[in-house]
Formats: C-alpha cells, sequence, structure tokens
C-alpha cells in the first residue's frame, strides 16, 4: 500500500511516498488533496481576475481620457485670464475679438460675446425649426405610420444621421447660401444659412429620440384615451404628448448640444466674421468656426492663441451645461 | 364634428411633415449624387490631388481615409469591448461606476472639434507626434469610444440572463462566460454598431483638421514599407481625408475645378456611407443566422 503524506520540511510542504506504513515519528500531516486543491487559486478565479482586470482598466482609460480632456483644456483655457490677465467679464460680454490689438489699457481686445451669440443663434434658431418636424416625424412613425411607412422613415432618419458633416456644409454652401441670397438678401453668408443647415442636421437626432420617448408611454395609456372616446389627435395631444414630455425635451436638448458643438458644416456657411451679428443674413462666426478657423493661424502660448482656448472651453462648459439640463429632466420626469 | 375635422387636419399635418422629412433626404442624396457621380471616374478615384491646376484626383485622400478608419477601429475595438463588458457584466451598483457612465456620456456629447483640440494638444504638441495618421487614429479613438462601448454594452445586455446561468453552471468563470458564450451571441449587434460606427468615423472631418493634419504628402504605393516616410502604411506622416479634403477645397482651395471636386468627393463619400449603413444590416442578419438557430 502506498501512502501518500505532506511532511514540513522546514516550513515548506513536500510531497513523500512511503513504501509500507506511514512513519507517525516525525511532524506529519496528513493533508486531503482535495482540500489542498479548493485553497489554492483555481483557473477559473484566474481567469476571472484576469477578465476583471482588463474590463476595469478599459473602462479607467476612458475616465482618465474624459479627465484629461477637461484638465487640459481648461488649463490652456484659463490661462487667458490668469496669465494674460484678461477679465472674464470682457471676455464675455466685450464685442471686440482682436486679440493681436490692445485697448487703451494695454489689454488684448478679447471681447467673445459675437462668437457666443453666433453659437446660440444658429442653436436656437435651428431647434425652434427642427423640433415641430421631428416630433411631427416621430408622431407619424409612431401613431399614423403603417409598418411601411415606420420602416422608411426609420431607414431615412438613419441615413441622415449618417452623412458626413463636410457634405452637409458643401449641400450649405451650393444650396442653402444661394438660397438663402436670392430669396432673403445679403450674401447669403450667415446665421440663417448655418441655422438651415444645422436644422436638418439635429432633426434625425430629436426625431429618433422623440420616438423612444413616445414608444416608452404605457400602451394602456393609450387605450384608455382611445375607450373614452377621444380622437387620435386628442389622444396625441392630450396623452401620449404630455406623458412624454420630459423625454421630448431631453431630445431636444441633445439636439442643441449637437448643434451647439457642430463645427465644419456651420464654419462653412456662416461667413466667419468676428463681428456683433447685425442681423440674420450678415456674416457672423460661432466658437467652433473661430475655432477651426484660427487654432492653426496662431501660436502656441500667444494671448491668441490662449484666447481660441477659453473658447475652447467655453464650448466644454456648455456641453456639460446640456448634460446636467437633461439629467435634471430626467429626474424630473421620473417624479 | 369640430373634433373629427380638427382630428383629421391634424393628422393631415403629422402626414405631410413626415413626406417634407423623406423629401429632405431625397434632395440631399439627388443633389450629392446627380451633382457628383459624373465626376467619378477610375483616374478621379485613384489619382493624386492637385492643388493649383484642375483635374486632380483623391487616391491619397481616400486611401488615408480608409486607413486612418482601420487604425481607429483596431486601437478603439478592445478598448471598448472591455469598457463594455465592465458596464453590462461586472459594473457593481456604486459611485464609481455612476462616474464611469456619467464620464462616458459627457465624451460622446463633446463637440468633435474639442476632441480634436485635445488630440492636437496632448499628441501633436506635447509628444511632438506632429500632424500624423496616428495622432489622427487615437483622436477618432476618443470620438468613438463612447459610441462603440455603449453600443457593446447594449448588444451584451441584450443577451438572456438564463445564458449567464447556463455558464456559470457548468463551471465556467465569469470571465469564460462572457468571453465564450454571451459575446457570441452577442456579435451581430456589436458588428452591426461597429461597422454604423465607421460611417461615422469615415465622415468625421472635425476632429482631424489637427490632428492627422490637411495636408496629403505624395505616398508611393510601390513602397510598403511603414517605417520608410513615403509608404502609405507610414504612421507619422500628416494625412488628409476625403472628408478634410471637402472642408480644405471649400475654405481655401483655389484649384479652379474645386466645386467639381468637392462634388465628386462627396458623392463618394455618401456612398460610402451608404455601403456601411447597408452593409451593417446585411452582415449582422448573416451573423445572426450563422451564429443562431433562425432560418
Amino acid at each position: 500500500m502506498i501512502v501518500k503524506q505532506w511532511v514540513i520540511n522546514g516550513g515548506e510542504l513536500s510531497e513523500n511516498s512511503f513504501g509500507s506504513l506511514p512513519n507517525f515519528g516525525g511532524e506529519v500531516i496528513l493533508m486531503d488533496p482535495i482540500k489542498d486543491k479548493i485553497q489554492s487559486t483555481s483557473r477559473e478565479t484566474r481567469q476571472d481576475i484576469i477578465g476583471k482586470v482588463l474590463s476595469y482598466s478599459c473602462i479607467s482609460l476612458i475616465v482618465i481620457v474624459v479627465l484629461s480632456i477637461f484638465a487640459f483644456v481648461a488649463t490652456k483655457g484659463l490661462a487667458t485670464f490668469v496669465v494674460n490677465k484678461a477679465s472674464l467679464g470682457d471676455f464675455l460680454f466685450g464685442t471686440n475679438w482682436n486679440p493681436s490689438a490692445t485697448d487703451k489699457a494695454g489689454n488684448p481686445l478679447l471681447g467673445a460675446l459675437p462668437m457666443i451669440t453666433g453659437s446660440f443663434g444658429v442653436t436656437i434658431i435651428a431647434v425652434i425649426f427642427a423640433a415641430p418636424f421631428a416630433i411631427g416625424t416621430a408622431l407619424y412613425m409612431t401613431e399614423v405610420a403603417s409598418k411601411h411607412g415606420e420602416k422608411l422613415l426609420q431607414s431615412v432618419i438613419e441615413l441622415l444621421v449618417g452623412i458626413p458633416s463636410v457634405v452637409y456644409g458643401f449641400i450649405g454652401l451650393s444650396v442653402v447660401v444661394p438660397f438663402v441670397r436670392t430669396h432673403f438678401g445679403g450674401s447669403g453668408y450667415g446665421i440663417l444659412s448655418g441655422a438651415f443647415v444645422l436644422f436638418v442636421m439635429v432633426l434625425p437626432t430629436v426625431t429618433s429620440m422623440t420616438v423612444d420617448s413616445l414608444r416608452a408611454v404605457p400602451r394602456y395609456y393609450k387605450e384608455a384615451s382611445l375607450a373614452l372616446g377621444a380622437t387620435k389627435w386628442q389622444t396625441i395631444y392630450k396623452v401620449l404628448l404630455r406623458s412624454a414630455t420630459s423625454g421630448i425635451l431631453t431630445a431636444i436638448i441633445f439636439g442643441m448640444a449637437r448643434a451647439f458643438g457642430e463645427a465644419l458644416a456651420v464654419q462653412m456657411v456662416i461667413g466667419n466674421a468676428t463681428i456683433m451679428p447685425k442681423s440674420l443674413l450678415a456674416p457672423a462666426s460661432t466658437l467652433t468656426s473661430v475655432l477651426t478657423m484660427g487654432i492653426g493661424n496662431t501660436v502656441m502660448g500667444t494671448v491668441g492663441n490662449n484666447a481660441l482656448w477659453s473658447l475652447a472651453l467655453m464650448l466644454l462648459l456648455m456641453s456639460l451645461v446640456f448634460n446636467i439640463i437633461v439629467r435634471f429632466i430626467g429626474r424630473k420626469g421620473r417624479m | 364634428m369640430k373634433t373629427k375635422l380638427q382630428n383629421n387636419i391634424a393628422i393631415t399635418v403629422i402626414r405631410v411633415i413626415a413626406a417634407l422629412v423623406v423629401l429632405i433626404l431625397a434632395f440631399l442624396l439627388g443633389d450629392i449624387l446627380i451633382s457628383g457621380i459624373p465626376h467619378i471616374s477610375w483616374h478621379f478615384l485613384t489619382a493624386a490631388s492637385q492643388s493649383f491646376t484642375s483635374g486632380g484626383g483623391i487616391g491619397v485622400q481616400l486611401f488615408n481615409s480608409i486607413y486612418l478608419l482601420l487604425l481607429t477601429l483596431i486601437i478603439s475595438f478592445p478598448i471598448s469591448l472591455g469598457a463594455g463588458i465592465f458596464l453590462s457584466e461586472y459594473a457593481p451598483k456604486n459611485i464609481f461606476t455612476a462616474t464611469v457612465r456619467m464620464a462616458i456620456e459627457v465624451l460622446s456629447s463633446l463637440p468633435s472639434v474639442v476632441v480634436g483640440l485635445f488630440g492636437f494638444l496632448l499628441f501633436v504638441v506635447q509628444m511632438d507626434m506632429g500632424f500624423s495618421i496616428l495622432s489622427g487614429a487615437i483622436a477618432l479613438t476618443f470620438f468613438n469610444l463612447p459610441l462603440l462601448t455603449r453600443n457593446i454594452e447594449e448588444s451584451l445586455r441584450a443577451v438572456p440572463d438564463l445564458q449567464r446561468e447556463a455558464g456559470l453552471s457548468l463551471g465556467l468563470s465569469k470571465w469564460k462566460t462572457v468571453t465564450k458564450v454571451i459575446l457570441p451571441e452577442a456579435l451581430p449587434g456589436i458588428v452591426t454598431g461597429v461597422v454604423l460606427g465607421a460611417g461615422r468615423v469615415f465622415g468625421e472631418a472635425a476632429a482631424l483638421i489637427y490632428t492627422a493634419g490637411q495636408s496629403a504628402t505624395n505616398i508611393n504605393f510601390g513602397n510598403w514599407n511603414p517605417f520608410n516616410s513615403t509608404s502609405p502604411l507610414n504612421l507619422m506622416r500628416p494625412a488628409e481625408t476625403l472628408a478634410v479634403h471637402i472642408w480644405k477645397i471649400n475654405s481655401e482651395g483655389v484649384m479652379p475645378d474645386a466645386a467639381a471636386v468637392s462634388a465628386g468627393s462627396s458623392a463618394v463619400l455618401i456612398i460610402a456611407v451608404l455601403i456601411f449603413n447597408f452593409s451593417a444590416r446585411v452582415i449582422g442578419n448573416q451573423l445572426y443566422r450563422k451564429l443562431t438557430a433562425t432560418k
């Protein structure tokens, strides 16, 4: 009979085989091999540890990226106020943007109000146009259309999302600008053209999110309303739209965020004049358009360059604000 | 009767709006394709671009776009796969997960020009990589990560818990359950998402202007050594993509046929996006059929 024994030799376990009877004379511990197996790290546990490490590191990488985007842009953007001693009030409310020149007191002319106005102008006008269209299309898809119509609209929305922004810009340049010039006057470049282009660009975003929120309305709401004898429109207006309000608002805010951050398509049609826009038809500029034009033409570390980074910081903060608004609406909607 | 009339008017208005949206798309596609397709020829697709004379092509830009897209996918897919697995399988309900979700949401809503500027600051300037394909691919990765992560998470979540329980009850580790049981089942959804994301990356320009640069250096298609500066595979050469090219010739192009070149390029870009959209659906369906017992 062969008996396996584990003998402690100077603190280490070693396996001994004995020919005949076990020798109980020394310090011998009999240990179950199964116990040993259970107590040690199994292959499965090791796989799990590897999996956890991998997925945690991937997710941490994303968080680090986001944090460093904020850190880098904030450092650069705040330099205007810390290093170059520009005043925040002048930056936000000044109307004279000419970083290479200085005013009488020797401060650089960094009034960003023209760009801020331009950005908000195109965004708000685009969304005012887009919201009714998006809600109408979403209602068509969820309430009116047949299965085929719904599928058709679904593909239309997906394609509209897919069209690259430079292509929108190019169409804006070749179609919208001449259209505005002949029908509204002016050079054709301006906030109105920018808003037209953005209208088409945010339409699919707002529509598909509105569709989602309309679909989330419980079916029995609709059934109850129809059972009361309400017409389809009464049901839509008094029940569906009311209970989907927070979702629709979220969709509109997302549309605004997209419009606010869009760079190239707007830059191509807005005319890029860093002056206070006098009308919707006059050439103007947005935060993004000045950024795309300017970063390459200024030298790192100069006032002009830092001021551009301040604009970038502002874009970043605005996108944060839109996010916060969405969260706020979401919380309200749940109550 | 009044309510009936109201109802009819309202429904008609909704129909008209939907029809208008279809018309907008039809007009956009029609305009791009009709004005662009006549300019597309083999010469246009393969020749180098011209800065001052007409007759230039988009060969280099087209290659750059495809190469950059592949690089971006190679970098971003593993990261978002890990992140997606974390969010759907491992994420505990705590403040870390909440922070992570918020970070991804914020990243996905950041203007792409800001992402591009960050890439410019970190890679092009600080790390001294210059305008290069690699900087561009990393910037596009940042741009692509949140969408891809969310898509992978959703696809994984859609797999019923029964499958997870089955895997675990066979004694598989959680990791093996995820990679061998859950992932294959979620694959069709993931692939569809990746291809749709690829379409977006292919058309992105704002994030690339200051990372991959705005110049198409001459590349020698006979030289495939990635360490040679004229090789198409070189990671450190500046690379203007098709989308950036369209932007550039429209904002500062001086060649006489700028309008024709941008019309042609836009058509190529749109056709590429259409192909991506279409193949996303086809590949997804095919995979689903292959991996499941659906007929």
